[in-house]
């Protein structure tokens, strides 16, 4: 039998024959290596994971009409320039007063489909209009003409050029709506109503023109600025402008906050070393009578280093694989709870785990292997 | 030349005087006991013969070299090469297999080899619980393994202290056997005991007495002959005659 072939016999009967001991130790590498490995699998999935929220933090490009009128054709066409996999949604908006209760009140047209998309963050009591004469009304709206969901609303428009005659004609455009929700975003949104477009249509008569178009983007600023010249360059009558806002914010905040799993990962990584150095101190001590018999029977130092380094680095490979699973497991629910989204499987991890996790056993475990060889092995032959 | 000589050994804690000017020959192939009370300084000089501490004051000659000056990493490879050691308790690793518990003192002293280390436990009569585990033995066997140990690598000296200690009869008389086939083979052994009856199977017996050679006395009647196969009571007559 090779030397080799016994020390191996020796570190994994170590491990194996005494598994209830070593279970201890296992556990807390594995728990290190969970920890570890999942907020790596987050660090690296802060900016996907980040960029989606920062998505739903609504539009990060606008188009305006530039000198002429922009009609909706313009818009998608404009926004067929934006790849479609980068492109998350186009909301077009057109404005128009109407009259409600003799009260003027500002109506926008819109796609209430694509809303969802651009302002994510709207909270609706009730629902979003689903089909024609339902209407979306802002907070402000509901309670200055105390209405609420389920309520019919009459609407009215006065047609351009239309000169009431006397005081009993009625010029005016008019639709019932039911109120399927409202709108409560602390903005001046909440002071307007929300129709299809169709509807507005009809109730102006004419397929008038669109006065803003909100667009979300997934890109960082120079794709997005890139995206927005080509489409000023165009030719069409729309004038792309990017949302300085929170394309800025985007990236400090993701910075920061990658930082920040980045100093809980060293944590981390320093807590386990100290748990790892802790359990192998506790597992020498209890094998000082073991170690002193080895050097009785002629062990060097070495040899017992060699053997209890052996000893830790299985158990932290073991630890490792186990850890790269349940890390994965850990970083897995983290996504779904935090960010509400899966995560990317990173193949790459599991060595990368297994090895780390060898690495920082063997080397917290270094000082309390090297005390064991300090055992005294008359203390041994003492019989104590 | 002895192949072990104590040369005015002092051992000293403190105030206490473990071992006070302690001086002794052990010549090649002897069997000699070591007896004495309690705290007499008995294991304190099987350790200082055995390689494992040093004395405070004196020269200890083993094969010509004086160990007590040396480093404790070569004190690690004498003890290896030339001393095999057997404990009071049975000291084994407890999570290896008997057969694994004798290649372990082949495996510090060059390779380890299966096939001779199960000879050795056929030699103890264990031949067939090499798979068990210490959990597994009896007590005897337990120290019947330490002693295929000890014997794994043909070892000058066999240092034993308190072999049979903490042994029923039947036990210690099958260690007392071994004993007597070693020393038929030529090995050097001391041996510590409170026991009488093992202590004078020997051919000398030294008696300890607060860390000085008190005594010693010569089996006049050790014929060195006594097989174990000759049964316990020839044995027992022979030595009392
Ligand atoms: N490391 C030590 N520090 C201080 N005193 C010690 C140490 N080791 C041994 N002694 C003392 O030296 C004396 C001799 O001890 P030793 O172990 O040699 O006795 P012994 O003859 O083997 O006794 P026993 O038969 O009980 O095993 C004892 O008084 C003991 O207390
Ligand atoms: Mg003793």
């Amino acid at each position: 039998m090779k030397k080799r072939q016994m020390y191996l016999r020796m570190i994994t009967a170590s491990l194996m024959r005494r598994r209830s001991r070593m279970l201890v130790a296992l556990l807390s590498i594995a728990i290190g290596a969970t920890i570890l490995s999942g907020l790596v699998t987050i660090y690296y999935d802060v900016p996907r994971q980040m960029g989606a929220q920062f998505r739903n933090y609504g539009a990060n490009m606008i188009f305006t009409a530039s000198d002429e009128e922009m009609s909706l054709d313009d818009v998608h066409q404009s926004a067929n320039m934006i790849p479609s996999d980068d492109l998350i949604g186009m909301t077009p908006y057109r404005y128009e007063n109407i009259r409600i209760r003799e009260r003027p009140i500002v109506v926008a047209g819109t796609d209430m489909e694509s809303i969802k998309l651009t302002s994510p963050y709207w909270r609706i009591q009730g629902d979003y209009p689903a089909t024609s004469e339902q209407i979306l009304i802002g907070a402000n709206v509901a309670e200055s003409f105390r209405l609420k969901v389920g309520d019919m609303l009459t609407v009215s428009y006065t047609p351009e050029g239309a000169v009431a005659t006397d005081e009993e004609t009625v010029l005016d455009n008019m639709i019932d709506f039911e109120i399927t929700g409202i709108l409560d975003t602390g903005g001046s949104e909440e002071d307007y109503v929300y129709v299809s477009l169709e509807d507005l249509e009809t109730l102006t008569e004419n397929k008038g023109s669109i006065d803003v178009a909100e667009l979300s983007v997934q890109a960082n600023s120079d794709e997005l600025a890139g995206y927005a010249d080509k489409i000023n360059d165009s030719g069409l009558p729309v004038l792309a402008k990017l949302v300085k806002r929170v394309t800025a914010s985007e990236t400090t905040v993701l910075s920061k906050l990658q930082a920040l799993v980045l100093l809980v990962t060293v944590v981390v990584l320093a807590l386990t070393m100290i748990c790892v150095a802790t359990t192998m101190t506790a597992v020498v001590a209890e094998r000082r009578k073991e170690i002193g018999l080895r050097k009785a029977i002629g062990a060097s130092d070495s040899s017992i280093i060699k053997e209890f380094i052996g000893e830790s680095m299985l158990l932290g490979g073991l630890g490792g694989i186990f850890g790269s699973v349940l890390g994965f497991i850990f970083a897995q629910q983290v996504s779904i709870h935090v960010f509400s989204s899966s995560i990317t499987f990173q193949p790459l991890l599991i060595p990368i785990t297994i090895l780390v996790s060898v690495l920082v056993t063997g080397l917290s475990s270094l000082m309390p292997i090297r005390s064991a060889t300090e055992v005294d092995p008359a203390l041994v032959l003492k019989g104590e | 030349m002895s192949l072990l000589e104590l040369r005015n050994i002092y051992k000293i804690y403190g105030e206490l005087h473990a071992l006070d000017d302690v001086s002794l020959k052990v010549e090649k192939g002897e069997w000699v006991s070591i007896m004495g009370p309690s705290g007499s300084g008995k294991s304190t000089m099987m350790n200082i013969i055995g390689c494992m501490d040093k004395p405070s004051k004196g020269e200890v000659l083993l094969d010509g070299v004086d160990i007590s000056k040396e480093s404790s990493r070569n004190l690690t490879t004498i003890r290896r090469d030339k001393i095999g050691l057997i404990f009071q308790q049975f000291h084994l690793v407890n999570y290896l297999t008997a057969v694994e518990n004798v290649m372990l003192a082949q495996y510090y002293h060059s390779i380890p080899d299966e096939k001779e280390a199960l000879e050795a436990l056929d030699r103890v009569g264990l031949a067939d619980r090499a798979k068990h585990l210490p959990s597994q033995l009896s007590g005897g066997e337990q120290q019947r393994v330490c002693v295929a140990r000890a014997l794994i690598n043909y070892p000058e000296i066999i240092l034993a202290d308190e072999p049979t200690g903490n042994l029923d009869e039947a036990n210690e008389e099958i260690v007392v056997d071994l004993f007597h086939k070693l020393h038929n083979e030529g090995t050097t052994l001391i041996v510590v005991t409170h026991d009488p009856e093992v202590a004078e199977v020997a051919q000398r017996t030294l008696v300890l007495r607060s860390g000085r050679l008190a005594k010693e006395i010569v089996n006049k009647n050790f014929t060195g002959k006594i097989h174990f196969d000759e049964g316990d009571a020839f044995r027992k007559e022979e030595i009392h005659e």
